[in-house]
């Protein structure tokens, strides 16, 4: 459920320069507690830029942001506990097993022994890998790591969630049952911060910021944007406003 | 004669001493000047086949001839005709965009001006940059700067691999114009993309999963694949209606497109109302329901479940 | 022959973008003998010594005073016995012993013949070496000195024994050690990693699936490197000729040319490696493990051959650096011609055209 006063994420006019490439230029929102916000952009808009900002990764230029009530300028240290952060390319350790994993991530953000049994116990059957539990997560496919690294994101409770291109390569049955773990976090109170390059996921988004040129150019619930722009689609939508983009390098 | 005739090709990798099926008994034909889109998920063996027809890498056994040639015994011939793209960004960094272009032209024994016009319209697009490097660039334009070297030569067969993961949408719609615009010079092509909404744009197209065809046909031939009735389901609270018709009876399968739930049912006789009901009765508001056409999505999952169970 | 030079043009371009790595070739054989070098003769200036003279006459005051007399020496204390000898070594203050017999004048006038002993410190091989060749010279030149004034032939002998390593090597070594590793590094190291590199960034695809002959991505790949050792083996022998003023005594065309032989051997042997492995890592670990240790303890430059065990010897006998090692040392420190070398030569050229033969059939036309 979405609260709307909680505002798990805010930024103000938010910065950040590379010498004088502007690659994310005063950008400006709130995120709020359950939602699903979809972070949307060409290659090079500046979304990894803003997103790692976000995370701690990356000290803003000028502007101010918070997550979960951090200050990104300050207290980054704190941030990076309390969110989880999954992305296509970084994921899991391919040459652990899928225990180990867990309990490597489990350890890191100062889970117990026990806490961790627990969760890793729910997680796998959840996921119906009791059976691949001591399997190297190097083995097995594409789909089932992509499930497994998210479970991971979110195996020590984050309040907020990044996911860069979660579901990129993955076949259509699985990238659905992916959201569906999404749709289940969210309803449980995780704020999704999430970014794609499929437009339909777009639609399943609560809200989504479409960034042109390191500009937040639209804002919306998909039905208002689909209204706003005449289109039948998400995908129009986003055609519309990125051809507008001048910028042509990363 | 076909461009591409491919006859019950086989290939396993061995991977942790477990001999793993990376393509299955596959064999197709792709007519010439045709535009064969090859789609599947990451790992259902597109990389592998397009390797084998490209003479990268051997087939285990099966038949594959490129243009009439072998692809075993007479790979120099292939080579020499082929254009070829792989799934990640191979060009020299380290060159620029002119340099990278020209060291190409220079290996097939061409030059740029050779066959310029048949590059014209993509490589204008970057040429401002020539003296970049190729490193430096962006994901779409390395794409073209990559398409225009493997054009170089004007090859007669194009293959792409996976040339647009990872692209945006607007770059991606780029390059599926410069693909059609290809194929009216005469160059067969054959690509491959995990993008469903890609297959469209094909002449034909090879749905692919677990190292086997799941289907090959014309893009409308591939959609009416899909038997079952189809309706597009919306409503105000997405989640629990997608709980909801889980336990519908009747249900096949119910899977989220978009701002909508397809849901497929393994009856012809079950009626809008009955759905309309089922759903007023678990309390829905704005419900929305229309019959719709399978889409290549739907086909791709139905295939796939099918030859799971 | 246009696709081959198009080939060099892009190694070419590769290299020299790549400021780093390129720093680091053309300045590690410079640092290296420099390093080696100057550690060395800052080493050897006033060396700390002591002399034991028992017999105190002319003829050995005279030696003492001009052996303290010279830059490279320094009389720390002059013993009163025998006994003091090893203790003065074991204080660690001096490196050199020089001890007269009792009656050196009377046996030099009486016998014609007299014996001085250098006791070193050879704990530091090259070091000693030095020291005791310089406290010889001064003893001959002092020989020739007194041959000229009287006609009797006296014989002054020099008796030295190397305290603690007395398979004592050669002091110049470190030049041609170097220069066989810096042939090995460029030329294995370089060019393993030029071809896998193409592999792990997937324009070896492209280059496969191209009517490029392999024998022209090979010597394209090799050239560049051959050219680039070739400079590096002309600065390594520019720096041990005018800084550390060790001439070449032998042949200037023969100590190239067999220079030219061991970079194609060490080409052939970057082919092999390129061609068995898939990433930057492998291809380095390989080359460093699997090339350099052996190089470093088998070909005689940091350990003499002659003090291993058997089996070792014999396994020596296949590292390529081995003979290459020999080669340059006679060539450019003893001044031997062709006519002493040539058996070495030829195993040098047998592997070479082994490891080229088996690198090139081994180099696939396909993928994996």
């Amino acid at each position: 459920m979405i609260e709307l006063n909680t505002h798990m994420i805010t930024a103000d006019k938010l910065t950040k320069q590379f010498g004088d490439f502007t690659a994310v230029d005063q950008i400006s929102f709130d995120v709020s507690k359950g939602e699903i916000f979809g972070f949307l952009g060409a290659n090079g808009a500046g979304k990894t830029t803003a997103m790692r900002m976000l995370c701690g990764l990356s000290l803003p230029t000028s502007g101010k942001a918070s997550v979960n009530g951090f200050d990104v300028n300050t207290e980054t240290e704190k941030i990076k506990r309390s969110i989880g952060y999954m992305s296509q390319k970084f994921s899991l350790y391919e040459d652990l097993t899928v225990r180990e994993n867990m309990r490597f991530y489990g350890g890191i953000y100062g889970m117990t022994i026990p806490q961790i049994k627990l969760k890793t116990q729910y997680i796998l059957e959840h996921l119906h890998l009791e059976k691949e539990k001591d399997t190297l997560v190097g083995s097995l496919p594409l789909g089932w790591k992509q499930k497994l690294s998210f479970s991971v994101a979110i195996f020590h409770d984050p309040s907020i969630v990044f996911l860069d291109e979660p579901t990129g390569g993955v076949d259509p049955i699985t990238r659905r049952e992916f959201w569906e773990m999404i749709y289940e976090a969210a309803h449980k109170g995780t704020t999704i911060f999430v970014t794609t390059h499929y437009m339909d996921e777009a639609e399943y988004c609560n809200r989504v910021c479409i960034m042109v040129d390191g500009r937040i150019e639209a804002m919306d619930t998909p039905a208002n944007l689909k209204k706003q722009y005449e289109s039948a689609h998400m995908e129009d939508v986003f055609l519309k406003l990125a051809r507008k983009a001048t910028r042509i390098a990363d | 004669m076909p461009s591409v005739v491919v006859e019950n090709i086989s290939k396993s990798f061995t991977a942790e001493k477990k001999k793993v099926l990376a393509l299955g008994d596959i064999s197709f034909d792709v007519a010439k000047g045709a535009l064969f889109g090859v789609i599947g998920p990451d790992g259902a063996g597109k990389t592998t086949l397009f390797r084998i027809l490209t003479t990268l890498i051997l087939a285990d056994k099966g038949k594959v001839e490129i243009d009439g040639f072998d692809v075993v015994k007479e790979y120099k011939d292939i080579r020499k005709r082929i254009g070829y793209m792989p799934g990640k960004f191979s060009l020299y960094q380290d060159l620029t965009v002119e340099e990278n272009l020209e060291f190409f032209a220079t290996i097939f024994n061409t030059t740029i001006k050779e066959n310029y016009s048949l590059i014209k319209e993509i490589y204008q697009q970057i040429e401002p940059f020539k003296d970049r490097r190729a490193g430096k660039l962006s994901g779409g334009m390395k794409q073209k700067l990559a398409l225009s070297c493997a054009l170089i030569h004007r090859p007669s067969i194009l293959f792409l691999d996976e040339p647009t993961t990872g692209v945006d949408a607007v770059s991606r719609k780029e390059f599926w114009h410069m693909l059609k615009q290809l194929q009216k010079e005469g160059i067969t092509i054959l690509v491959s993309t995990p993008y469903m909404d890609e297959a469209a744009l094909c002449d034909t197209v090879a749905l692919i999963q677990n190292g086997k065809f799941l289907s090959i046909d014309t893009p409308e031939g591939t959609v009416s694949l899909f038997k079952k009735p189809l309706w597009a389901v919306k409503s105000d609270n997405m989640y629990k209606l997608q709980q909801d018709l889980k336990q519908f009876e009747g249900m096949a399968s119910i899977y989220p497109f978009g701002e909508y739930y397809h849901l497929s049912l393994n009856r012809d006789s079950i009626l809008q109302e009955d759905i309309s009901a089922y759903l007023t009765s678990k309390v829905h508001q704005g419900l929305e329901i229309n019959p719709i056409k399978a889409g290549i999505e739907d086909v791709f999952m139905e295939l796939m479940k099918s030859t799971d169970d | 022959m246009k696709q081959f030079i198009a080939f060099v043009k892009k190694e070419f371009y590769h290299i020299w973008r790549d400021k780093q790595t390129l720093l680091i070739l053309f300045g590690m054989p410079i640092a290296q003998i420099m390093i080696f070098g100057f550690a060395l003769t800052n080493e050897v200036k006033n060396a700390k010594i002591a002399i034991l003279n028992p017999s105190k006459d002319i003829a050995s005051a005279t030696l003492t005073q001009r052996i303290d007399a010279s830059r490279y020496f320094d009389v720390l204390k002059n013993l009163q016995s025998q006994s003091q000898i090893e203790a003065a070594f074991q204080e660690g203050k001096i490196k050199l012993a020089v001890i007269f017999p009792q009656d050196f004048n009377a046996s030099l006038l009486h016998n014609n013949t007299a014996t001085i002993q250098f006791i070193a410190d050879a704990s530091d091989p090259n070091i000693a070496t030095t020291l005791t060749s310089y406290a010889s010279a001064i003893v001959q030149d002092y020989q020739e000195e007194m041959k000229g004034a009287n006609t009797l032939p006296y014989t002054i002998q020099t008796d030295t024994r190397m305290l603690y390593n007395p398979q004592l090597k050669g002091a110049y070594n470190f030049v041609p050690g170097v220069m066989a590793m810096i042939l090995l590094l460029v030329c294995t190291l370089m060019t393993s990693i030029a071809i896998v590199r193409e592999k792990e960034r997937g324009t070896m695809e492209i280059l496969l699936a191209s009517p490029l002959q392999p024998i022209v991505v090979i010597l394209a790949k090799a050239i560049p490197y051959l050219v680039l050792s070739m400079v590096n083996i002309a600065s390594i022998l520019l720096l041990s000729v005018f800084v550390l003023e060790l001439p070449i005594e032998g042949s200037l065309p023969l100590l190239i040319g067999e220079s030219i032989l061991f970079t194609i051997t060490s080409l052939s042997l970057g082919l092999l490696i390129s061609s068995i492995t898939a990433s930057q890592q492998v291809a380095m670990m390989i080359s460093l493990v699997g090339m350099f240790l052996p190089t470093l303890m088998f070909s005689g430059f940091m350990f003499p051959i002659e003090s291993m065990p058997v089996p070792l010897q014999v396994i020596s006998n296949i590292v390529p650096a081995k003979w290459y090692f020999y080669i340059v040392k006679a060539v450019m420190i003893k001044g031997l011609g062709i006519g002493a070398i040539w058996k070495e030569t030829l195993i040098l050229s047998g592997m070479t055209v082994f490891l080229l033969g088996l690198s090139i059939k081994k180099y696939k036309i396909r993928l994996a």
